[in-house]
């Protein structure tokens, strides 16, 4: 467990003293999102209905942004390699950097969702709603993403690639947390979605370290 | 196919020094040691097990330092010394990166990111780990490119000693090396 948090440690010291790569991501984010409402014009009703959507698409695609390079420094540098052979297990050090990748990455999204909402018009409610589901959202990004990054490991183009392995992945986690606050809206209430979400959230945190461990060795041989 | 048929061992107190023409699989022979990857047909033992079946007591005793440098080049030499060994779940307090990184000539170096030290530098940055991470078995792949004589013949009296303490190394290198107890392994 010390080595989990030795990892995450280690990643966002690396992340604060590259600080760019962290923040492009970040802005855009706000920028897309913040695109949305300024084309469709002062439309309230429409756009507290492609709300969600915008808000979740644009999460998916902030967090795409960093995946690549979650593995990439330390394969190229050898680090993995010391990791691979560390005689701590790899599956909880993959759990670190993830953990690490979602402080980094998904955190700031969550933070930022509500404040970007009001642009929607979303009321009090249907915000709380979405926040909810981006902190039990994100992380099943942050996971499965990484298997994605583990697999594309050293292949050309892998940045592509990776998206087309990923974004299919991401399917369910949109449906449900888009869906979450449409429910809400409707006056359904959102306990079921989130619920799937945070199902989602224990299914991934359960499997998508070995998965990703797996890739990882055989992208070391 | 690299090699086959290939048979080699060695006792505490020994080293192997691996060499070969350029491609001739010294580096995949110390990767196939350390277990990063997996021989076609055969196995690697270590106390007489092999090192699959008992792979964390294996990684324990055993340091890989490979062609790569291994080191972030973002933090500095005494960062990267004690978060690589919290990574291996070992607890290194600052003094003893300090006193390693001294030991092999980067006084007044400790604080700087590695991104502004030499190649040669970086390497030392490196090899510092034979100094805090406590193996018995020391992997080394052609430890002695980029350092200078003075840090050669350094890194010679450390595997000296580590061999004259009961451990045992496996070294590939171009050079002749001065190390007592060596047996040579030609591929």
């Amino acid at each position: 467990m010390k080595a989990l948090l030795a990892v995450t440690r280690r990643d966002l010291l690396l992340a604060m003293r590259r600080k760019s790569e962290v923040l492009t991501a970040l802005f855009f984010f706000v920028i897309v999102t913040s695109l949305f409402p300024l084309g469709i014009g002062p439309e309230p009703a429409l756009l507290r209905k492609i709300a969600p959507g915008v808000l979740w698409v644009g999460a998916l695609l902030a967090t795409m942004l960093g995946l690549q390079r979650m593995f990439a420094a330390d394969h190229a540098d050898g680090t993995l390699e010391q990791m691979a052979l560390s005689p701590t297990p790899l599956a909880l050090l993959v759990g670190g950097k993830n953990l690490a990748h979602w402080l980094v990455s998904g955190l700031p999204l969550v933070v930022l969702a509500p404040l970007l909402g009001l642009q929607f018009d979303l009321d009090a409610g249907s915000l709380a709603v979405l926040t909810l589901g981006l902190l039990i959202g994100t992380p099943v990004l942050s996971l499965l993403g990484a298997i994605g990054a583990a697999l594309t490991l050293g292949v050309r183009g892998g940045g592509v690639l990776l998206s087309l392995l990923v974004l299919p992945l991401f399917i369910p986690t949109l449906i449900f947390g888009a869906g979450a606050v449409h429910a809400h809206q409707s006056g359904l209430g959102a306990t079921g979605h989130l619920s799937l979400l945070a199902a989602l959230l224990a299914l991934s945190l359960f499997f998508a370290p070995w998965a990703t461990t797996a890739a990882l060795r055989i992208a070391l041989e | 196919m690299l090699f086959s048929g290939l048979e080699l061992s060695a006792q505490a107190g020994e080293w192997l020094h691996v060499r070969g023409a350029n491609g001739s699989g010294k580096t995949s022979l110390l990767r196939l040691l350390a277990g990063l990857s997996q021989p076609a047909e055969g196995e690697v033992q270590w106390n007489g097990e092999p090192i699959e079946r008992e792979a964390q007591a294996y990684r324990r005793d055993m340091l890989f330092l490979g062609h790569h440098g291994a080191v972030k080049e973002e933090l500095t030499g005494a960062e990267n010394l004690e978060l690589a060994s919290e990574l291996d779940g070992a607890e290194l307090p600052q003094a003893e990166a300090l006193s390693a990184l001294r030991r092999f000539g980067l006084k007044g170096r400790e604080d700087l990111p590695v991104r502004f030290l030499s190649a040669g530098q970086k390497r030392r940055v490196l090899l510092a780990r034979l100094v805090t991470r406590k193996a018995k078995l020391w992997i080394l792949d052609e430890p002695f490119t980029a350092l200078d004589t003075k840090a050669v013949a350094m890194l010679g009296s450390l595997v000296t000693e580590h061999i004259a303490q009961g451990g045992t190394a496996v070294i590939t290198s171009h050079q002749a090396v001065d190390i007592p107890g060596g047996k040579v392994v030609e591929l």
